[in-house]
Parts: structure tokens; C-alpha cells; sequence
């Protein structure tokens, strides 16, 4: 069973999104997420100042078997990205929550962070 | 057994077992506007015996001709080993197998033409093949809207001077996708392109430059100062080559400080026929920074679990089997016979025999554009340097001199008033290692005779 710590948020295509508490979220994919996808190889990243809207494609993530779109599931400016991803994607499937997050927002429209799904909702949706 | 061995009663099955009506519903999603409609101009079927019947008195049109055409196609010595070890069973095969268990040669092979190309073009990475040298360009060019991430307008720089044909089938390729060429414009004294006209082309933001070299009237590009001058502007090089001329002139992961993006073009100059147009095969070779941009096919080496060396397809998770309709080309077909040939036909040459033909071709024109410009009526288009195509201006029309000539079997060159009428009656004349000093001098003779 994959962890699902308590304090993000969640997405139904398995972001998960952090509340730094100073404007700023952090996110990155889950621990299922990196589970499905097996050892990943490659990370494309978004560029810094990028402005996201919510459900944009806007970064990449390659496994070995598959290469899929992560989605922004929130508005914002893209402030900083997780550079070391470049050169070791694998830390994704060390850390997804921590060490493996991909990029920094400052959203746009913090209310979109009420849309997103809680642990206890995020459990429920992988459980299937 | 039938090709498609589906029957009606089959297809009527399927269709109500995923409750559609008929085929035409399973298309639905594709805009309208998108659809080419009826197909006018395809003629009907014709039986075994009746196409062999055409093609021989096609092929009877001009016996014996001797070519002096070029414009994206060329005669050159093929080798008779070339063509009798690809048609082996063992390589017999027009597909780049995913079988890596059971296609060991077919990949090793594949694998060598790939090392070879990356050697020519002194780019780090090739892929297995494209369908053609035009349709390689639009993928040259998709791929630069992907790779230049900083750009967000999707322009591109595209001399006049590049292949009319592969201008026309990168615009027919990208039209759909937002993606705006720009033409610029060449020197009509130097049949080149200046940086000025880059230049002046060029706003705050273009998502990368094509160069061809030797451009469409063989004559060589300032390929240095464009290619440092675009990534000085953030804009991508793709290059568009003739491989064989790449024994003689500079490989464009060469050209200026950092070298070209992307390198691509026609390998029908290495090993293949002219066979009235086809099959020839595209190529496409990139830099490591834009591995993942890469369509089609790559063919790796690595190790299986006894540590043996072995080949297989790699990057896969690009393609559209894995990635759909996001995957680097939808357009996943290659040319795996035609580059067996090539692969073979380098081998055999080597390094040296590439260069000596190529070597021969250059020394071959600029004797036939010697002697044909001694005859009045005909003079040199443009003062540059050239490969071994050359612009030649007549003072009678093109098109009758041409068929004049083809009335004495000689195929004199080709016409550019169509694309380029600018430059009045004038024809692009090419003379490879195939045609010997006295065919040089027939021509010459020939052609003072027409023009006179």
C-alpha cells in the first residue's frame, strides 16, 4: 500500500500539492503514481516563470515503459522547479513527497486548493 | 487468404459489439474541415500484367539517357554487392523490427547506420529513419517547436533557397499545428543567403532557422555566422544536407561555435536508385539535448543479463504506441530496406570512397559549368561556390532546350522557371562521378547546337 500523508492535497490524476503556508504550494506526483510508472528515466520539467492554468500538461515524466503528462492542479506562476530531477529522476521513486517534488507555484487563485481531494478522498480513488 | 481478412458479417460483429453504426462512426472525432475528401485523380486498379505492361514503355521513354539532373535526386555508382546482400532473406524486410529476441542483425545493422550517420553529420544521435528528405524537414521542424522552449511564437526562418518540395511538404505537414515559416529571401548575385536577410526576417521571437547545404542551386551558405548569429537569438539550427557531400564540406555538428540543433535531408545519394522517384529514405540526427524530440525509431545498444552485448529499440515510451497522439510523430513509418542498402553502401565505400565520389562530383560540375558557359547564350546564374549543382541562364526558353536535349537522350537538367521565375529561363544542372569527360563534352556540343 502506497503512503498518502495526511497534510496534501490531491489530484484524481495523482499530484499531490503542498500548502507552504507563505502564498506558494509545492507539487509534485504521488507515491502510487511513481508506483505505476516503475523507474523513471527522464523528467521534463516546466519552465520557470511559466504561467499555469489549472489542468495544463505541463510537465512530462518517463519511465521506463511509459511517458506520461502531469497536469497543474492549480493556476499560478511557476517560481522554481526541482533542478537535481535532471540528472536523477530515480529520486522521484525514492521520494515522492519529499526529495521528488517537481516544481513551485504561486497560485494564482488559492481558492482552487479547496477543489482539490483530501488524503482520506485520495485513498478512497486509488483503493479501486 | 485476403490481405484485410475481415468479412462483412465480421465487421457488422464488431461494429454492434461497441454500438457503432458504421465505420464511417469510429472517425467522428476528425473535424471536418480536416477530412482531404474524395481522392480525384487516383486512377483505377490495374492487374500484374497490365502495370508491367506500363512500366516497361515508361521505362522505354528515354533509353540510354545520360543525367545531368539532379534537384534532390542524384546518379551515383552504387556497387553491385550493395543491392545483392539487401535483397538476403536475412535483410529482406521493409520494417525496423520490435522482435529484438529475433532480429539481432536487422538491429545491429540499423544500430551501424545510425554510428554512421551520427559520424557524417557530427551529431550525437540518429534515429532509424524517416519516410523522405522533405517530410524529414517537417519533422525537423515539429521537433524544434517542441525542443525551443523558450520560444513561444512558433516561427521558423526558411530561406527561398531550400527545396521547393520540402518547403511545400513542411508547409502541407504543419499547416494544422500554428506554426508559421517565414520565407527568406536570397542574393540574387550570389544565389546565397545573406545574414542580412536573416535578419531582416526576423522579430523578437523565432523558434529556429533552416539552412540547406549546398542549398537548392548548389551553392554554399555562410553556414557559420547564420548558425552562431541564431543561437546568439535563441533560435534552433536545423540543417538540411545531402550526407554524401558531408565527405567534403563541414558536418553541421560543426558549424559555428556550437554546432546545429538538428541535421536532416535525403540518404538516396547513399545507395539508393533513382527508380523514377522512389523509394528513397529521410534522415534525422540531433544533438543529446533533444534526444526526446526525436520521431521515429531508435535502435540502442546495451547488455542482456549474462552481460552479452545486444540491440534494441530504446525510447520508446516517445512513440505512439506507448504515447499516442502526444508521441514525437504520428507519422511512424521508415525506410528499414532502403537504409539497409545505405548502410551496406557506406560500408563498402568507406570514408575515403565517400570522399573521393564526392570529390569527383565537384570536380565533375565545375567542368561541365565551365564548357557549357563557353557557348554563347549561356551564362553562370550566380558567382558563388558550389557543391556539384550549378544554375545556368539561357537566352532561349528552358523548357524547349530541355526537350531538345531529351530528343538526343541527354537529360540536360531542371527547369526552374516554376518555382523560381525570378530567375527567367534558367536550369540547375548537375553533373555527378557517373558522367565522364566525354559525356561532359557531348553535352557541351548538344547544347551549343540547340541553343544557337
Amino acid at each position: 500500500m502506497s503512503e498518502v500523508p495526511s497534510e496534501l492535497k490531491y489530484t484524481k490524476s495523482h499530484e499531490w500539492v503542498r500548502d507552504e503556508g507563505d502564498g506558494t504550494v509545492t507539487i509534485g506526483i504521488t507515491d502510487h503514481a511513481q508506483e505505476l510508472l516503475g523507474d523513471l528515466v527522464f523528467v521534463e520539467l516546466p519552465e520557470v516563470g511559466v504561467d499555469l492554468t489549472a489542468g495544463d500538461a505541463c510537465c512530462v515524466v518517463e519511465s521506463v515503459k511509459a511517458a506520461s503528462d502531469v497536469y497543474a492542479p492549480i493556476s499560478g506562476e511557476v517560481l522554481e522547479v526541482n533542478e537535481l530531477l535532471t540528472d536523477s529522476p530515480e529520486i522521484i521513486n525514492d521520494s515522492a513527497f519529499d526529495d521528488g517534488w517537481l516544481f513551485k507555484v504561486q497560485p494564482s487563485a488559492e481558492v482552487e486548493l479547496d477543489d482539490l481531494m483530501d488524503a482520506d478522498a485520495y485513498e478512497a480513488e486509488i483503493a479501486d | 487468404m485476403p490481405f484485410i481478412p475481415h468479412t462483412e458479417q465480421e465487421i457488422t460483429e464488431m461494429l454492434q459489439a461497441i454500438g457503432a453504426d458504421d465505420i464511417s462512426a469510429l472517425f467522428e472525432e476528425i473535424p471536418a474541415h480536416l477530412l482531404a475528401g474524395e481522392l480525384t485523380g487516383v486512377p483505377e486498379g490495374m492487374t500484374e500484367m497490365e502495370i508491367s505492361r506500363l512500366m516497361h514503355a515508361r521505362a522505354s521513354q528515354h533509353p540510354q539517357s545520360v543525367c545531368f539532373l539532379g534537384a534532390g535526386a542524384y546518379e551515383h555508382h552504387i556497387p553491385a554487392a550493395v543491392w545483392e546482400i539487401t535483397t538476403r532473406g536475412e535483410y529482406y524486410s521493409a520494417y525496423t523490427p520490435y522482435q529484438a529476441e529475433a532480429s539481432q542483425g536487422t538491429l545491429q545493422l540499423t544500430y551501424e547506420y545510425q554510428s554512421m550517420m551520427t559520424a557524417l553529420t557530427g551529431m550525437d544521435v540518429s534515429n532509424a529513419s524517416l519516410y523522405d528528405g522533405a517530410s524529414g524537414l517537417a519533422e525537423a521542424v515539429l521537433m524544434a517547436v517542441r525542443g525551443n522552449r523558450k520560444s513561444k511564437l512558433r516561427k521558423i526562418l526558411v530561406p527561398t533557397t531550400v527545396h521547393p518540395s520540402y518547403r511545400k511538404t513542411t508547409q502541407t505537414i504543419v499547416q494544422g499545428q500554428n506554426i508559421e515559416l517565414c520565407e527568406v529571401p536570397y542574393d540574387e548575385t550570389t544565389g546565397v543567403t545573406s545574414l542580412d536577410a536573416f535578419k531582416q526576417q526576423a522579430g523578437d521571437d523565432i523558434t529556429a532557422v533552416v539552412i540547406q547545404q549546398p542549398n537548392f542551386f548548389g551553392n554554399l551558405e555562410s553556414v557559420d555566422e547564420i548558425t552562431d548569429w541564431a543561437h546568439e537569438n535563441n533560435m534552433l539550427v536545423i540543417a538540411v544536407v545531402n550526407p554524401l557531400s558531408l565527405a567534403v564540406l563541414k558536418a553541421p555538428g560543426d558549424w559555428g561555435t556550437t554546432g546545429a540543433d538538428i541535421a536532416c535531408g535525403d540518404g538516396q545519394p547513399l545507395g539508393a536508385p533513382l527508380s523514377a522517384g522512389g523509394p528513397y529514405y529521410g534522415f534525422i540526427c540531433c544533438t543529446q539535448a533533444l534526444v526526446r524530440q526525436m520521431p521515429g525509431r531508435i535502435v540502442g545498444r546495451t547488455v542482456d543479463q549474462d552481460g552479452k552485448e545486444g540491440f534494441v529499440l530504446t525510447l520508446q515510451a516517445r512513440e505512439q504506441h506507448i504515447r499516442r497522439s502526444k508521441a514525437t510523430s504520428n507519422i511512424c513509418t521508415n525506410q528499414g530496406l532502403v537504409v539497409t542498402a545505405s548502410t551496406i553502401h557506406m560500408s563498402i565505400l568507406g570514408a575515403s570512397g565517400l570522399e573521393k565520389a564526392a570529390a569527383a562530383c565537384h570536380a565533375n560540375t565545375i567542368s561541365l559549368v565551365k564548357q557549357l558557359s563557353q557557348i554563347d547564350g549561356v551564362e553562370p546564374a550566380f558567382n558563388s561556390t558550389c557543391f556539384h549543382e550549378a544554375v545556368l541562364k539561357l537566352k532561349k526558353p528552358a523548357s524547349e532546350v530541355l526537350l531538345a536535349l531529351a530528343e538526343k537522350n541527354i537529360l540536360g537538367g531542371y527547369d526552374l522557371s516554376g518555382s523560381y521565375p525570378e530567375l527567367g529561363d534558367a536550369i540547375l544542372v548537375c553533373a555527378t562521378e557517373m558522367r565522364s569527360d566525354e559525356e561532359i563534352s557531348a553535352y557541351a556540343k548538344v547544347l551549343a547546337e540547340v541553343i544557337a
